[in-house]
């Protein structure tokens, strides 16, 4: 449980010389008991962790899919406590990967912070990722999370500076969420040119693990980054598969199957 | 500058951009170099003599700086009470103060070497402003505007496009401003290079509530001055309206020293107790202090802390939260802020019209709405300021469907 279960995915990630593949998927998309299903038919199929979309009503790192889909799950009546309790659910349902919830911050802030940490740590979640929080505002709730076990990815990008880099490095725990590409949540058609060499100037500044998220969608996308970094998050590709019944689950079957191969 | 306490106005915001417990900087990590950079250039920009003269040249020659100050005689002597004067923003190029900020931000834009502005608006007023800069220096300009703002201020719609800019539907959420926001910043995420965002308030992340506040101080500089001349003292009551608060943190910045009462009016829309307004200030239900768009201030909010759409009249009021500053002069007492519902902004309008001349912006009538309310209770000596943010031409549509009947 908590930062020692996100450290044992990578260590068995890393022996296996391989990334590993975590999935984001939003509670409440299509609907709060699909959405329980999908998560735990990824995790039959071999998933190495989780990020678990809590919905907000202004995303604005997310590009249309996440948009629409977070907004679905708001008019479905799913909040803050409800995502919560969808992890108790998944613990419940036998799911044992790393849960990291991912969310804006007003709606942690509505909750109140040591509440929604103690909460999460209670209901199974590992981790925190929370798009809006760069280093220089993180403190509101790296202590909460250092209490509670919990990890708090921080993010770099590619403008992201040695300072930055250095501040990233010293608040994260967990990972450190390397985002690919200059813009929104979104699959692209290939990923990102300058990834090598932004995992490169990453890899002489950290030691933690680095994962990269926005713009990875497909198997083909997987074999690509695969060993380069230490983990990918698939996000906009799933949701959108999520359209039709089973075809979440089908295309992290896919991806994992692209690394393991 | 200093209050009677002491207390040094102008030392904030601090380095991190908080004044009190409000504002700061909680941004993705892709925008946080771009702030940098801004909040560098916009240093090394008040610094500069050549940058100053410029925009000093352009605000007196392009935008016609300094807007009078007007004694609005018939309506002081109708409301029996305090002598009431009229900052004329409305007369500035564009018929807003938002040209103020506009070009501040355009002429950062042009010295940082980005091509490419975008903008957010409400009510049209900030994207007019924004695509005349972007005109005027020729830049590339894209609006964002929410499809039901677009509906109820179709003209500055035009007159964008007129003026060359892109304007961009924005038909996510609730249509509306804070919609618009969204847009604009995941724009500016993608495109961060060589775009610059022209903020509209002293609203977002540090450095933006400070930048727009400094660019627009030349309201109350101006009035200060004009005021001691017209009326022989400072005002007792200084009354702007407050959406984001640009308008009125413009104007009651040079007051923060002096013994003026400052009064921000939001709007009450249907009225308090129905929920459908954008006070979030006075709804203690529904506004509290929470962070959107890059800043911690009060926020129109559900128990989940999820953003409330709101309800105004007037475009430029219409958005669920409000500058940091005025956050922090509410804390300290220094500033209180009220309400004017839709119907009384409507009703000071018409009086106005009928007894100056004058056809106000929707916005700008809430703030006539307090100073009508006020007035008749103070002595015929006081002086009362109001802030005429914005001219109504284009609320006509508006207007005329609410008052049509009657005329």
């Amino acid at each position: 449980m908590g930062l020692e279960s996100i450290r044992q995915v990578f260590a068995k990630t890393s022996a296996a010389r391989r990334s590993a593949f975590l999935p984001y998927f939003p509670i409440g998309y299509p609907d709060y008991e699909t959405s329980l299903d999908i998560i735990e038919g990824m995790a039959r199929a071999g998933v190495d962790a989780f990020e678990i979309g809590m919905p907000f009503s202004d995303p604005l790192a997310d590009g249309p899919v996440i948009q629409a889909a977070t907004s679905t799950a708001l008019a479905n009546g799913v909040n803050t406590r409800r995502c919560l309790e969808a992890v108790g659910e998944l613990r419940h349902r036998g799911v044992e990967q790393p849960l990291l919830l991912m969310g804006y911050l007003n709606p942690i802030l509505s909750y109140g912070v040591a509440e929604f940490a103690a909460d999460a740590r209670a209901f199974g979640a590992d981790g925190l990722i929370v798009p809006d929080l760069p280093p220089e505002e993180t403190a509101i709730l790296s202590t909460p999370c250092a209490r509670h076990d919990l990890a708090m990815v921080q993010f770099v990008t590619p403008n992201s500076d040695e300072a930055r880099i250095a501040a990233a490095d010293e608040n994260a725990t967990g990972f450190i969420y390397v985002v690919s590409l200059k813009g929104t949540t979104g699959a692209r058609e290939s990923v990102s040119e300058g990834l090598a060499d932004l995992l490169g100037r990453l890899r002489g500044q950290t030691d933690k693990p680095l994962v990269v998220g926005f713009g990875i969608g497909s198997p083909e996308h997987a074999r690509a980054i695969n060993g380069l970094c230490d983990g990918f998050i698939v996000g906009s590709a799933l949701v959108n598969a999520a359209r039709i019944p089973g075809d979440a689950q089908r295309l992290a079957e896919d991806i994992m199957g692209a690394l393991v191969e | 500058m200093k209050d009677e306490r002491g207390k040094a106005w102008d030392s904030l915001p601090n380095e991190r951009g908080y004044f009190g417990d409000f504002g700061g900087r909680f941004v993705p990590e892709i925008l946080a170099p771009a702030l940098d950079e801004l909040t560098k250039a916009y240093r090394e920009s008040v610094v500069d003599g050549e940058f100053s003269r410029r925009l000093e040249t352009l605000s007196r020659d392009y935008c016609g700086r300094p807007t009078p100050l007007s004694y609005a005689q018939r309506l002081s002597e109708y409301l029996g009470g305090a002598r009431i004067y009229l900052k004329r923003e409305d007369l500035a190029h564009t018929g807003a103060h938002k040209i103020n900020n506009a070009l501040g931000q355009g002429l950062l834009a042009e010295r940082m070497g980005k091509g490419r502005i975008i903008a957010e608006t409400g009510a049209g007023q900030h994207g007019v402003a924004a695509a005349t800069v972007a005109a005027l220096l020729g830049l590339d300009c894209r609006v964002y505007m929410g499809e039901m703002d677009m509906q109820r201020q179709e003209p500055n719609v035009f007159r964008m496009r007129l003026l060359g800019a892109e304007v961009t539907p924005v038909d996510s959420g609730s249509k509306t401003l804070k919609d618009a926001i969204n847009e604009a910043i995941r724009d500016w995420v993608t495109n961060v290079d060589d775009t610059f965002y022209l903020l509209g308030s002293v609203l977002g992340p540090h450095p933006y509530p400070t930048m727009v506040r400094n660019f627009q101080r030349v309201i109350g500089d101006e009035a200060r001055i004009q005021i001691r001349e017209a009326a022989g003292s400072l005002p007792d009551l200084c009354i702007a309206c407050v959406g984001g608060g640009s308008n009125a943190i413009g104007l009651f910045y040079p007051f923060l020293g002096d013994e003026t009462e400052l009064v921000g009016v939001e709007a009450g829309g249907l009225g308090l107790s129905t929920g459908k307004h954008a006070s979030r200030f006075n709804d203690p239900r529904l506004g509290r202090p929470g962070v959107l768009h890059g800043t911690r201030s009060y926020v129109l909010q559900d128990e989940d802390g999820q953003i409330l759409d709101t309800h105004s009249i007037s475009a430029g009021l219409d958005y669920a939260s409000v500058g940091p500053e005025h956050a922090n002069l509410r804390a300290l007492g220094r500033a209180t802020y009220t309400t004017a519902t839709d119907d009384e902004a409507l009703e000071a309008l018409h009086t106005l019209c009928r007894l100056e001349g004058i056809i106000p912006a929707l916005e700008s009538a809430h703030a006539l709405a307090e100073a009508m309310k006020r007035a008749p209770g103070m002595s015929r000596d006081a002086i009362i300021l109001v802030n005429l943010s914005g001219r109504g031409d284009k609320d006509l549509g508006t207007i005329m469907e609410k008052l049509g009947d009657e005329l």
